[in-house]
């Protein structure tokens, strides 16, 4: 199980995290999704071999959030 | 997607713009030009809708019914009924807000962010051919030595290899005096090479540093969620679309269109869902500036009803920088056995021994002296210690001596008696199954801590208690200076953990306030665990509440400030349910329409953000500064004899 921690640009409102936390946690390979708030974070525990953090970079991306870095820790 | 993003970069543009184009249009109006002023009031509500509309329907995508959908329905609509004045107002102070949001939140999470800020980002790492590279601090490895100058940040947790220089510690323990450091001594990640050149060996990176994992834990706290936060989240979620059927049911029962999409904006749950974080973020990032480092809502809430706080003495309560004041030795030998002892000790980091250790330094050495084999220590006792000649040396309290069936002669009782009163600790040196030494070391009181007591007490602490490990006599006297409710003495750990448990089977709510790993187990059962001392890993990661500093005056603000964010969070809250009533009742009396009513709900948005960011600013009145007098008042009887 890796560990994927995505700083985004800075989240405004609660709405957002919600979003960001169901997007994530429904790809493939997701375990757990943290959506820290005030932080702009997003610490999401996967699978290394059904997806990388670039793939949860880009759900975000996509959700029209900027990801300004991203950290994996393997486990 | 593309056009999402670029839609989300350029919202506060767009904002300005529909702004201009509400004003034209209302120009236009009052000129007489009904249909400009119907064209330029529908053109900004349709730029004004479509950030709102991208946003609903994405959150709609992933199953959330968000605000914004709510204001994109009531828009629609309004936009269906030719009320573009309305719609175009709506959405412009929707966006507006959002904005003023965004920046106000941004004051309340300052803190957090100069923190980070801090977080060193390369480190230049000296390689096997003497050349130094310039490397991400991610990609760092344990062992890596890295070359630090005059200046410059200390990019790992590790210990000097080669150099010497001055450190600003500031980040980590808040002392923010340099301190002088060489070979072999640590280092942290964080701070600041003030003077010298430095090489250091890393034993700890990247997010391991103690730096990292206060950065993480303050982080991790804002978003700790509170047991009101927790309630109010849950209401959110069954809130918003119970608005959407509300307004669903007002339009089949009244046909009333306009009124139905009203109620759409009016049930917005702006303030009340901002409301409470906003507090506890503005609250903890106003402890992380002074030094508290309070994880999380939950704490918050329980440290502000805190009625019992429980500290241990030693090094809490008094300095921990420890002094012999007496040395009595028994038996008709001339050669003093205080290198011995000092010898045996130095296998403690115990503070009785380190005074014991820098006493016998002042005195001559003297040489012949057998050396220390072995040394064990007897936990909540002292040291038990196998000497080269064969022999067993014994240093500690009565304990330690009643275990080895040592026995105490009424003279030599008198002695320990007499120190005891005077409010000294005793260490008991024994060898031979006889005592042959009576060490007396005392221990000076904070001169800030009886303030700082008084303080607690001002701020609603109904008993203060203090549980230590040390012989009753002294404790007393400590507690007497001090004015305590209940002084405990002669505890080991596991007694200290039964008295906190005690406590709260009595139902009290109960702070205990440490600093030793031998407290951990109290520090974990307490309600709140306060951890003295900032850079340790087990103080900060068994505690709910840090005082970097170890400063008693932290204490004294941590637990005003979160009764201070708790009624803040509280006013908050009614702020948020008043505003509803507002509101409902205007909507009711016919006052309040869509436009009206996005305004007072913003309006109540910004309140609670204003609200809380006074927490920013928070500091405890009742912290009054020492004069001279006190502190040499407070000075323990055996210093001043």
């Amino acid at each position: 199980m890796s560990k994927a921690i995505l700083q985004l640009d800075g989240l405004s409102c609660p709405s957002c995290m919600t979003k960001i936390e169901n997007a994530v946690s429904q790809q493939a390979g997701v375990e757990q999704v943290k959506v820290l708030f005030n932080a702009a974070k997003v610490k999401a525990d996967f699978d290394a071999e059904q997806t990388t953090a670039a793939d949860l970079a880009n759900v975000v991306t996509n959700l029209g959030y900027e990801v300004k870095a991203v950290k994996v820790k393997e486990n | 997607m593309k056009f999402e993003r670029w839609i989300r970069q350029h919202t506060n543009q767009i904002t300005v713009l529909v702004g201009s184009l509400i004003v034209a249009g209302f120009v236009a109006k009052w000129t007489n030009n009904f249909a400009i002023s119907q064209g330029l009031l529908a053109g900004a509500s349709v730029l004004a809708a479509v950030p709102v509309i991208i946003n609903a329907v994405e959150a709609l995508r992933y199953k959330t019914i968000s605000i914004e959908l709510l204001v994109s329905i009531a828009v629609i609509g309004a936009f269906i009924i030719q009320e573009y004045a309305e719609s175009a107002v709506v959405t412009f102070l929707f966006l507006f807000g959002s904005y003023l949001e965004n920046k106000t939140l941004a004051k309340t999470r300052q803190s957090i962010k100069k923190l980070t800020e801090m977080a060193p980002t390369t480190a230049n790492v000296l390689q096997a051919d003497g050349t130094v590279v310039a490397t991400d601090v991610d990609l760092l490895d344990e062992g890596d030595v890295v070359l630090v100058k005059t200046g410059g940040q200390i990019p790992v947790d590790g210990k000097i290899v080669a150099g010497s220089g001055y450190v600003n510690e500031a980040s980590i323990t808040g002392e923010s005096r340099p301190v002088a450091k060489q070979t072999a001594e640590s280092v942290f990640s964080g701070s600041l090479l003030t003077n010298g050149t430095l090489q250091i060996e890393a034993t700890k990176v990247g997010d391991e540093t103690t730096f990292a994992k206060i950065i993480e834990l303050v982080e991790e706290a804002q978003d700790a969620k509170s047991p009101a936060e927790k309630f109010i989240d849950r209401f959110a979620t069954y809130y918003t679309p119970a608005v959407l059927v509300l307004a669903l049911i007002v339009w089949l029962f009244s046909q009333d269109f306009k009124l139905a999409i009203t109620v759409l904006v009016l049930g917005c749950p702006g303030a009340l869902v901002i409301g409470a974080p906003v507090s506890n973020v503005a609250g903890i990032g106003n402890g992380a500036n002074h030094g508290v480092l309070i994880k999380g809502g939950d704490v918050m809430a329980t440290l502000a009803k805190v009625d019992t706080f429980v500290f241990d003495k030693t090094g809490t309560l008094t300095r921990g920088e420890t002094t012999v004041s007496a040395y009595h030795q028994f038996g008709n030998t001339n050669e003093t056995i205080l290198p011995l002892v000092a010898q045996i000790e130095q296998q403690s980091d115990h503070p009785l021994g380190q005074a014991i250790i820098n006493y016998a330094k002042q005195q001559a050495p003297i040489a012949h002296m057998p050396a220390v084999a072995q040394v064990d220590t007897v936990k909540g006792q002292g040291l038990l210690a196998q000497l080269s000649d064969g022999q067993k040396m014994l240093v500690g309290n009565w304990r330690l001596l009643a275990d080895h069936q040592v026995t105490i002669n009424s003279e030599q009782q008198q002695v320990i008696n007499d120190l005891q009163q005077q409010g000294s600790s005793t260490v008991l040196v024994a060898a031979k199954q006889q005592l042959v030494a009576v060490i007396g070391v005392a221990d000076q009181i904070r001169p800030e801590v009886p303030a700082k007591l008084q303080a607690l007490r001002d701020l609603g602490a109904k008993q203060l208690i203090m549980l230590t490990g040390d012989n009753q006599s002294t404790a007393q006297v400590v507690g007497e200076q001090l004015g305590l409710d209940q002084v405990r003495a002669e505890l080991l750990p596991e007694d200290k953990l039964a008295i906190v448990k005690q406590l709260q089977a009595n139902g009290h709510r109960v702070a205990f306030v440490g600093d030793g790993i031998n407290d951990s187990p109290s520090i974990a059962t307490a309600d709140i665990g306060i951890a003295m001392g900032g850079g340790t890993d087990v103080a900060v990661e068994t505690s709910d509440v840090v005082l970097m500093r170890s400063n008693f005056g932290e204490l004294v603000h941590g637990y005003g400030l979160a009764q201070k964010t708790m009624a803040n969070l509280r006013e908050n809250i009614t702020i948020a349910i008043l505003t509803v009533v507002f509101l409902l009742v205007g909507l009711v009396l016919g006052y309040i329409y869509m436009a009206s009513g996005m305004l007072v709900h913003e309006g109540s948005i910004l309140v609670v953000i204003f609200n809380a960011m006074r927490l920013l600013k928070y500091q405890n009145k009742k912290d009054p500064k020492l004069d001279v007098n006190q502190v040499n008042e407070m000075k323990s009887p055996v210093q001043s004899k």
